[in-house]
C-alpha cells in the first residue's frame, strides 16, 4: 500500500479492503506505521510510534476475520492518541518534562473501547503540555507544523491529532477539548474536529486538567469517520462519576437525514472583528445550509464577549488544583537538589513545568485565594451560567448554532508566543460551547486565497451529537469542501 | 496594577512553585494584563445569578454511585512504579521528622 493510499483511506475503505481480503489488518498497520513514520519530520505530529501495540491490535482483529467473528466497527483502523490519555505501558508525557519517563499502569477507557472495537493505534501525538494552549508551541517536546502550511501552527492544544489526521498518517484520532482544543486545530488543518456533551465521553485515564471543561473527542477527514469513532467511546463508564447515562443513538444513521427545515441561528456577537475571507467562507457555507432547505436566522447571545475571561479564571483555578499532585513524590520526575520535603516540591514543580503551565497555576491559585475567590472565581462561574443561558435561549428558537471556529486561519509560528493574552483571545469562538457544555465541532469549509483551511463551527443541545452530525454530514455530502 | 511582585511571590508560596527573579518580573507584568482584562466581568450584574459549579442537564437519571462491589487494584507495587524514589510498596521522600 503507498502513502498516497494510506493518507486516502477511510473507515469504510479499511472494512470493505479488509473484506475483500485486499490486504491484512497486519499489512495495513505496518504499512501505516511506515508511513507516519517516514512523514513524521515534515510537522513532529507524533512524539513516539507504537508498533508492538498496533501490530498486536491488528493481528487480534486478522484473528477474528479468520474465524468469521466480527472485529467491531474500527477493524484495522490506524488511530493517533493525544499524548495526555492513558496507553498501559505507552510511555503518556503531556508534553511534560514533568512526565517525561511516565508510564502508565491502565488504559484510559476511551483507549479501551477503541482497541475493542478493533481499532490499531499506532502512536502517541504532541500537544501544548497538559493541553495549555492554542498553538502546540508549549510542548517540552518541540512544536507540531501544520501539514497544510508548514511555517503555521496546526493549533491546540491537540495540534499533533489534527496535524495526523490532515498529513493522512492517521484515519482518526482522539484528542481532548477544555477550551477549544480539538475544534480550532481541526480548523487550522482542515479536518473534522467534535467536542462531544460534557459526560458524553469517559474522561477515566484522562489527565486532568480543568475538570468542570475537560472532553475527550474524536478526530477525522470526514464527518462519517469522526462519528463512528464518537459511537465507539461514547457512554456511561462507572470509572468516571461524571460520564452520562443518555443513551448513545446510531451517529451514522443521522448523517442521512435530510436537513430540510432545520433551524440555524447565527448569533450576530461571532461575525464581529473576524478576518474578512473567514467570515466570507462561513457565509458560503450557510448559503450551502439555505440550500438544502435549513431556515437561517440571526439570533443574539449577549454574553459573548465575557466568555474568555469566566473561562480562563475557572480553567486556571481547576488546573492549579489538578497540576498539585505534580510534586516530586508520585510521578517520575523529582529535582535532585532538595534538602527538605517543601524545597523537593517547589523545585520539582519550577524546574518541570513549562512557561505557560506555571502561568495558569499561578492565576489559578491566585483568584482562588483568600479574598480574592468571590471577585474572581465565584464572579466566573456566574458568568458561565449567563453564557450557558444564551445558548439555552436561543435553542428554544433553533436547532443548531452556527458560528467560525476561529477568528482567522493558522498562524505563523511564534507569532503569538509573546503575548499570552493575545493566545487566550484566539479561543473566542470556542470557549462559549466549552462554558456551556454543549456538543461542539468544527467541519472544513474551504480556504483562504493563501490556502489556509477555515473551520465552520456547529453547536447544538446537550446530548444532541445527532442533530450535529446530521447538518455537518449534509453540508460535505453538498460536495463544498 | 492588580498584583505586585511581592504578591506574585507569596502566590508562588502557595502553589509551592520555584520561580526565578526573571520569571516574578515577567509573571507579574502578564498576569496584571490578564487580570486586566477579566476587570471586564464586572460590567455585568450577576446578582440572583446561581454560580454555574459544573455542567446540568435534564438527565433520566442522576445516580452516580456505582454498585458497592469489590474490584481489584492496581497493587502498591504497579501503583509506585513510576515514583521517582520508593521501597517496599512506599513513596519514598526527604526526612520530614527527626529521629
Amino acid at each position: 500500500m503507498t502513502g498516497a493510499e494510506i493518507a486516502d483511506l477511510t473507515i469504510a475503505r479499511i472494512q470493505a479492503g479488509l473484506k475483500a481480503r485486499r490486504f491484512s489488518a497486519v499489512e495495513l498497520a505496518e504499512a501505516a506505521l511506515q508511513h507516519a513514520a517516514s512523514e513524521n519530520p515534515k510537522t513532529g505530529a507524533y512524539l513516539r510510534f507504537s508498533p508492538e501495540r498496533a501490530l498486536a491490535a491488528a493481528r487480534r482483529v486478522d484473528e477474528q476475520l479468520a474465524r468469521g467473528a466480527d472485529p467491531g466497527p474500527l477493524a484495522g483502523v490506524p488511530v493517533a492518541v493525544k499524548d495526555v490519555i492513558l496507553t498501559a505501558g505507552l510511555r503518556t508525557t503531556c508534553a511534560s518534562k514533568m512526565l517525561a519517563n511516565y508510564t502508565p499502569p491502565y488504559d484510559a477507557t476511551a483507549i479501551a473501547r477503541l482497541e475493542a472495537a478493533g481499532g490499531v493505534i499506532i502512536g502517541k501525538t504532541n500537544c501544548d503540555e497538559f493541553a495549555m494552549g492554542s498553538s502546540t508551541e508549549n510542548s517540552a517536546f518541540g512544536p507540531v507544523r501544520n501539514p497544510r502550511a508548514l511555517d503555521r501552527v496546526p493549533g491546540g492544544s491537540s495540534g499533533g491529532s489534527a496535524a495526523a489526521v490532515a498529513q493522512g498518517t492517521a484515519v482518526v484520532a482522539l484528542g481532548s477539548d477544555t477550551g477549544g482544543s480539538i475544534r480550532q486545530p481541526a480548523s487550522f488543518c482542515g479536518v473534522v474536529g467534535v467536542t462531544p456533551t460534557y459526560g458524553r465521553v469517559s474522561r477515566y485515564g484522562l489527565v486532568a486538567f480543568a475538570s468542570s471543561l475537560d472532553h475527550i473527542g474524536p478526530f477525522g477527514r470526514t464527518v462519517r469517520d469522526a462519528a463512528v469513532l464518537l459511537g465507539v467511546i461514547a457512554g456511561r463508564d462507572e470509572l468516571d462519576a461524571t460520564s452520562a447515562f443518555a443513551p448513545v443513538p446510531d451517529y451514522q444513521a443521522a448523517l442521512d437525514v435530510p436537513v430540510k427545515g432545520m433551524k440555524i441561528g447565527l448569533p450576530r456577537e461571532y461575525f464581529e472583528g473576524l478576518r474578512a475571507e473567514v467570515g466570507d467562507r462561513i457565509a458560503g457555507a450557510v448559503e450551502v445550509l439555505k440550500s438544502l432547505g435549513c431556515e437561517v436566522r440571526d439570533i443574539a447571545m449577549p454574553h459573548t464577549k465575557y466568555a474568555i475571561s469566566s473561562y480562563y479564571i475557572i480553567c486556571t483555578a481547576e488546573a492549579s488544583a489538578n497540576l498539585a499532585r505534580y510534586d516530586g513524590v508520585r510521578y517520575t520526575m523529582r529535582s535532585p537538589h532538595s534538602e527538605t520535603l517543601t524545597d523537593m516540591y517547589r523545585n520539582t514543580r519550577g524546574e518541570g513545568f513549562g512557561a505557560e503551565c506555571k502561568r495558569r497555576i499561578m492565576l489559578g491559585t491566585y483568584v482562588l485565594s483568600a479574598g480574592y475567590y468571590d471577585a474572581y472565581y465565584l464572579k466566573a462561574q456566574k458568568v458561565r451560567a449567563l453564557v450557558a443561558r444564551d445558548f439555552a435561549e436561543a435553542f428554544r428558537e433553533v436547532d443548531a448554532v452556527v458560528t467560525p471556529v476561529s477568528p482567522f486561519p493558522a498562524f505563523k509560528l511564534g507569532e503569538k508566543m509573546d503575548n499570552p493574552l493575545d493566545m487566550y483571545l484566539s479561543d473566542i469562538y470556542t470557549i462559549t460551547g466549552s462554558l456551556a457544555g454543549i456538543p461542539c465541532m468544527s467541519v472544513p469549509c474551504g480556504n483562504t486565497a493563501a490556502g489556509l483551511p477555515v473551520g465552520m463551527q456547529i453547536l447544538t443541545r446537550h446530548f444532541d451529537e445527532a442533530g450535529m452530525f446530521r447538518l455537518a454530514g449534509a453540508y460535505e455530502a453538498a460536495g463544498f469542501r | 496594577m492588580k498584583i505586585t511582585e511581592k504578591e506574585v511571590r507569596y502566590v508562588a508560596d502557595l502553589a509551592n512553585l520555584q520561580l526565578t527573579d526573571d520569571e516574578v518580573q515577567r509573571m507579574c507584568a502578564e498576569l496584571n494584563q490578564i487580570l486586566t482584562h477579566v476587570d471586564a466581568l464586572n460590567e455585568l450584574d450577576t446578582s440572583g445569578v446561581e454560580p454555574m459549579a459544573q455542567v446540568l442537564f435534564d438527565a433520566p437519571e442522576t445516580a452516580t454511585l456505582r454498585e458497592d462491589r469489590e474490584r481489584p487494584g492496581l497493587g502498591s507495587e504497579v501503583a509506585t512504579a513510576n515514583a521517582p524514589l520508593a521501597a517496599a510498596g512506599c513513596f519514598k521522600v526527604p526526612l520530614v521528622i527527626e529521629r
